[in-house]
């Protein structure tokens, strides 16, 4: 056999289920928004989607109330044993209808189906499940015998993992008591949508749950307004800092989780081959539109040539395409704007004095699509080094000694995550304590699990999510 | 410490039992829950369609068809062998399969009852499946086979010889028996189950290579567990690695536990994936099997008639 | 239609996933609360312990192996499943215990809360109870707790559902496997409850039941050396003391446990979660 092409196997898109026009959800119900319509695409294909309904200021404030009402009335003082069996049916509701949501996430964010439906509804579901089971719990969560929820929760969530990110925020504010009010991105509302559908499925109690779609400036409001207790944000540092000086000296909680600039620390004794399977899921995982990316290799000196060699084979692996065929690796840039980003960070580097390298595939016609790309010889004084590209862009530096493989991952106002490769055990617990990141990785990279808190150091924000700690986020402690 | 990365590296590890037992030990270790994560994700790969014939056909053609029983008769390699010339009557166009496997002492009938085809006679050999005998007697098993015209040669290594850490016993083995196989072509099983670790296998991989072996092979199919995908990603690594450092091609064998044309196909992928698409030839690639072949005759028919077949389309062998 | 003649159920013992009759051949006469004859139970015998047992030793590795997420998912399903056939209980409980109706069907939905509140536990009780350990010297040192392996429980003589649900739950959610004898006089729901956990892709042998005689059995589940520990609820006052002694003689977890059956609806702790754990301390320098 001389050259065998995998022949497509593109998942159904039918299964998505799409509807050509959408709406916002408030107080149990789908309603007309009183915001401009938008258009949701599929960045693969650059084709329209759906039509979007969008909330007005006055929409958030009657979402808001609806949340408030809710709370008072119903969610509130409904036993922590009841409010598990609603969270554990809209788990169970999302496992059934993983197929359609997996489809749908794919379309609108342009992601390949291989994660959609291996990673993120499934993580989805076990967030859910995972929180269900805090909710008449919570006297041993270590918060005191009696730990009472905030009230209403305003969340805001990025486009990089639509469902996840939803999930991540009102699995633990529903479990521990609160409503939310919830303001999917922009460019990726379908999914919160059909979640609502679910919320639905599950007679969940009408305003516990109000999805808000729109763009920045329904944020905004979202966050100002007056009657939620607490504000929960995912989304780039700029903003977060936005939002943070908004809401100072106000009695609003927040909760931040931003941007990193993550380094992946590879020894010379790391068991090679899967160090580089590490590197290739840290930054190519998602498009590398991932806030924990292990965007920055730090590989030891003496075993660098060697290291970016397997590098180079193993990238050259990769399939680019369309994201709805099952065997897709890399799928497409989620905008427009992400990728000028990508390509003026990258262009940078180059001018910089790094050295590019780039993956030899064939990029689709249409579509927004950038191809997997190291750039070495980078320096830590290189914008490449410091800023967070958000693509699936490889920087690579070098160190000689453990102290400075510290020094250079933690030279960073960020501080979300970090990854170690070595089979040295006690190394790893040493560089453990040193790394200033929230989230530690040895030997692997991108694990996530909702008994495991996730949140960052820094710039990288605030707040966990996830396990024990993370049920903090919306309890009055 | 990184892999040697030349030949002249190469040559020094194999100086003498310590230099080999450094270069062994200094060889990069595997991540078991990495690997495994790998091999899985790798298993994901949807083969449909026009992939899938290509596959199934080139699977085929990978086979080496195998009969090591106690209760082997001449009878029974010759049926075995009836089917390796033509696996599926009905469909003249299916290919017929790389070679068929049999105890030393039935390599003549098969040589005999394969006369005038290109299947090649695969001989175990070096007190099969055990591996515990003299190096006089393990010889001998070997010219037994070349002698009836045995024209590949599967050794086991000394499984024991390598856990005690004695890596020149079994490197010496390995030499004696490549030369007396002369012509034919030395598979060299390294009993995968039972060296238990993913470092180990690496190691035993490397040994083969070293020591000469045509392919690395993992399994003499009569320990549980046989053959498994992360244990071929080892092993397909390591001849990946062992061409980057010296440029010749040396090829893997997974033997036993391989029932389902699925399962097949997934080590295909890996082939693909793994080592390259040079290794995706019945020359550097091979699955020791006797089940399979009725499944992957099963799915070829499938694939061509449009519906599902059954069992009693396809002859036992 | 009320001349219709129902087909009675034989009520047998669940070991290894199975539904096998008592090996010696017994069976005693359950009644209703008024006497009347409900159903001939299997008499459990010390071999069906010896078999039990062994089973579920055969089932540990399996399902303490398997992670937190994957076994709450299983209970939770014994959940759906026990939810499923409400009416079927409620009415077997009023029988046994001689409740009314309305009564029993409380009972059973306490009895699916509770199963529900144990499913919610077991990918907690790690962070709950497990601790990083600020040690004094550059040793990172952390301590989880493990399932302690085989559990002998004697489900309480009175409470045929709610107490029954209570005493096993908690072993299947720490990872532990159970071997459980049943109320003597009220012992249908438990088979009844076999039949959900057969059917709720609880592997063969994580739990098995036996109904019979817990001051025959206790005995001989706590002086056998492959039980890692025993909750003598349903023994009688005189008989926890010789089934404490017997426990001695391998070290076994004993569970303390009130006198009197306690009131089954209040929500327990969770000192049955931390009986059934073992605490694993691990050491490890940390040095470049």
């Amino acid at each position: 056999m001389s050259v065998w092409e995998y022949a497509p196997a593109p998942e159904s898109r039918d299964l998505a289920n799409l509807q050509p026009a959408y709406r916002p959800f408030i107080d149990g119900a789908f309603v007309d928004g009183g915001g401009d319509p938008l258009t949701s695409i599929n960045p693969a294909t650059e084709e329209p989607l759906a039509e979007v309904g969008t909330a007005s200021a006055s929409d958030v404030d009657i979402a808001v109330r609806a949340a408030r009402a809710a709370f008072d009335t119903v969610w509130g003082p409904m036993p922590g044993a009841e409010r598990a069996k609603y969270l554990f049916r809209i788990a169970r509701l999302i496992q059934e209808r993983s197929r359609e949501l997996a489809v749908l996430e794919t379309l609108d964010n342009g992601k390949p189906i291989k994660e959609s439906r291996d990673s993120d509804v499934p993580t989805a579901a076990a967030h859910f499940f995972y929180h269900a089971g805090w909710a008449d719990k919570l006297d041993y969560a270590g918060y005191g015998p009696d730990p009472k929820p905030l009230g209403v929760a305003g969340q805001i969530i990025p486009w990089n993992f639509p469902l996840l990110m939803l999930a991540w925020k009102i699995a633990p504010a529903l479990a521990t008591g609160n409503t939310v009010v919830l303001k999917p991105a922009e460019t990726t509302p379908l999914s919160a949508l059909v979640f609502a559908e679910i919320c639905q499925q599950a007679e969940l109690p009408a305003g516990v749950v109000n999805i808000v779609p729109g763009a920045g400036d329904i944020g905004s409001t979202l966050v100002r307004h007056p009657g939620v207790d607490k504000i929960a944000f995912t989304g780039s540092t700029a903003v977060g800092k936005e939002i943070q000086h908004a809401l100072a000296g106000t009695a609003t909680r927040l909760t931040l989780e931003l941007g990193g600039k993550a380094a992946n620390v590879v020894f010379d004794d790391a068991p090679l081959d899967q160090a580089v399977e590490g590197i290739v899921n840290g930054i190519f995982f998602n498009q590398g539109h991932v806030c924990c990316a292990g965007s920055r290799l730090l590989v030891q000196e003496s075993i660098a040539e060697e290291l970016l060699g397997k590098l180079r084979a193993r990238m050259s692996t990769l399939r680019l395409g369309d994201p709805l065929d099952k065997n897709t690796d890399i799928g497409a840039i989620n905008s427009a704007e992400q990728l000028a980003k990508i390509r003026e960070l990258t262009a940078s580097g180059e001018a910089d004095g790094a050295e590019r390298w780039t993956s030899p595939c064939e990029l689709p016609e249409r579509g927004f699509f950038f191809a997997p790309t190291v750039l070495s010889g980078v320096e830590q004084s290189m914008r490449v080094a410091r800023e967070e590209i958000f693509g699936p862009v490889l920087s690579v530096l070098t160190f000689r000694t453990p102290d400075e493989a510290v020094t250079k991952a933690n030279n960073t106002p960020y501080g979300l995550s970090a990854g170690l490769w070595t089979e040295k055990g006690s190394r790893i617990l040493w560089l453990a304590d040193r790394m200033r990141a929230g989230v530690v990785w040895a030997n692997t990279f991108n694990r996530f699990d909702p008994a495991a808190p996730f949140g960052g150091y820094q710039e990288s924000g605030f707040g966990r999510e996830g396990g024990r700690t993370g049920l903090e986020a919306y309890l009055d402690v | 410490m990184a892999t040697a990365s030349s030949p002249d590296a190469l040559a020094d590890a194999t100086r003498d039992e310590t230099s080999l037992r450094r270069f062994l030990h200094g060889l990069p270790g595997v991540d078991q829950v990495g690997v495994e994560a790998r091999a899985a994700s790798l298993g994901t790969r949807s083969i449909k369609k026009s992939a899938k014939l290509q596959a199934i056909d080139t699977a085929i053609s990978m086979v080496d068809l195998t009969t090591l029983e106690g209760a082997d008769t001449r009878g029974k390699v010759r049926a075995l062998a009836a089917k390796a010339r033509r696996p599926d009557p009905d469909r003249p166009d299916t290919p017929p399969v790389a070679a068929v496997c049999v105890y030393p002492d039935m390599a003549a009938t098969a040589v005999e009852a394969l006369r005038g085809t290109d299947i090649g006679v695969a001989s175990v050999a070096t007190a099969f499946p055990s591996g515990r005998s003299s190096r006089e007697v393990k010889l001998a098993d070997v010219r037994l086979a070349v002698e009836a015209g045995a024209t590949e040669v599967d050794m086991v290594i000394d499984r024991g010889a390598f856990l005690e850490g004695r890596y020149g016993f079994v490197f010496d083995e390995i030499r004696a028996v490549k030369e007396a196989c002369g012509e034919a072509h030395l598979k060299v099983i390294l009993e995968t189950g039972e060296l238990a670790t993913y470092d180990n296998v690496r190691r035993a991989s490397w040994l083969g290579l070293l020591a000469g072996g045509d392919f690395i092979k993992t399994s003499t199919g009569k320990v549980s567990p046989a053959a498994t995908l992360p244990v071929t990603h080892v092993m397909l690594q390591a001849v990946r690695d062992w061409y980057t450092a010296t440029g010749q091609l040396r090829g893997v064998k997974p033997a036993g536990g391989i029932r389902t044309t699925k399962d097949a196909i997934k080590y295909l992928v890996a082939v693909h994936e793994v080592a390259g698409e040079e290794w995706l030839t019945p020359s550097l690639f091979r699955f020791g099997a006797s089940s399979l072949l009725n499944d992957l005759l099963l799915q070829r028919r499938t694939q061509h008639d449009g519906h599902y077949s059954g069992p009693d389309y396809v002859a036992v062998d | 239609m009320s001349d219709r003649v129902s087909v009675a159920k034989t009520y047998k013992l669940y070991i290894g996933g199975k539904f096998p009759r008592s090996e010696s051949g017994r069976t005693y006469p359950v009644t209703d609360a008024s006497g009347a004859f409900l159903a001939n139970a299997s008499h459990a015998s010390r071999k069906d312990v010896r078999d039990a047992v062994s089973a579920a030793r055969k089932a540990f590795g399996g399902w303490s192996g398997a992670t937190a997420y994957n076994r709450g998912q299983v209970l939770y399903r014994v959940a759906e499943m026990l939810e499923g056939r409400r009416a079927q209980f409620a009415a077997e409980v009023s029988a046994c215990e001689g409740i009314s109706a309305a009564d029993a069907s409380s009972v059973v939905d306490a009895s699916i809360d509770r199963w529900v509140w144990y499913a919610g536990w077991t990918d907690k009780v790690a962070s709950v109870l497990g601790a990083a350990n600020p040690v004094a010297g550059p040793y990172f040192s952390f301590t989880v707790p493990e399932p302690t392996g085989l559990v002998g429980v004697l489900a309480p003589q009175s409470s045929s559902l709610l107490g029954l649900v209570s005493v096993l739950a908690p072993v299947l959610a720490t990872g532990c496997t159970a071997v459980v004898v049943s109320s003597a006089d009220r012992p249908l729901p438990a088979i009844t409850l076999s039949e959900v956990l057969a059917t709720s892709d609880v592997p063969g042998g994580v739990a098995n039941v036996l109904t019979g005689r817990a001051d025959e059995l206790g005995p001989w589940l706590a002086s056998h050396a492959d039980v890692n520990a025993i909750d003598p609820t349903g023994a009688s006052a005189e008989s926890r003391v010789d089934i404490a002694r017997a426990a001695s003689g391998t070290v076994k977890r004993v569970l303390r446990v009130p006198d009197a059956e306690p009131d089954w609806t209040q929500r327990p702790d969770i000192s049955r979660l931390r009986r059934y754990l073992e605490a694993k301390t691990v050491w490890h320098p940390k040095g470049a």
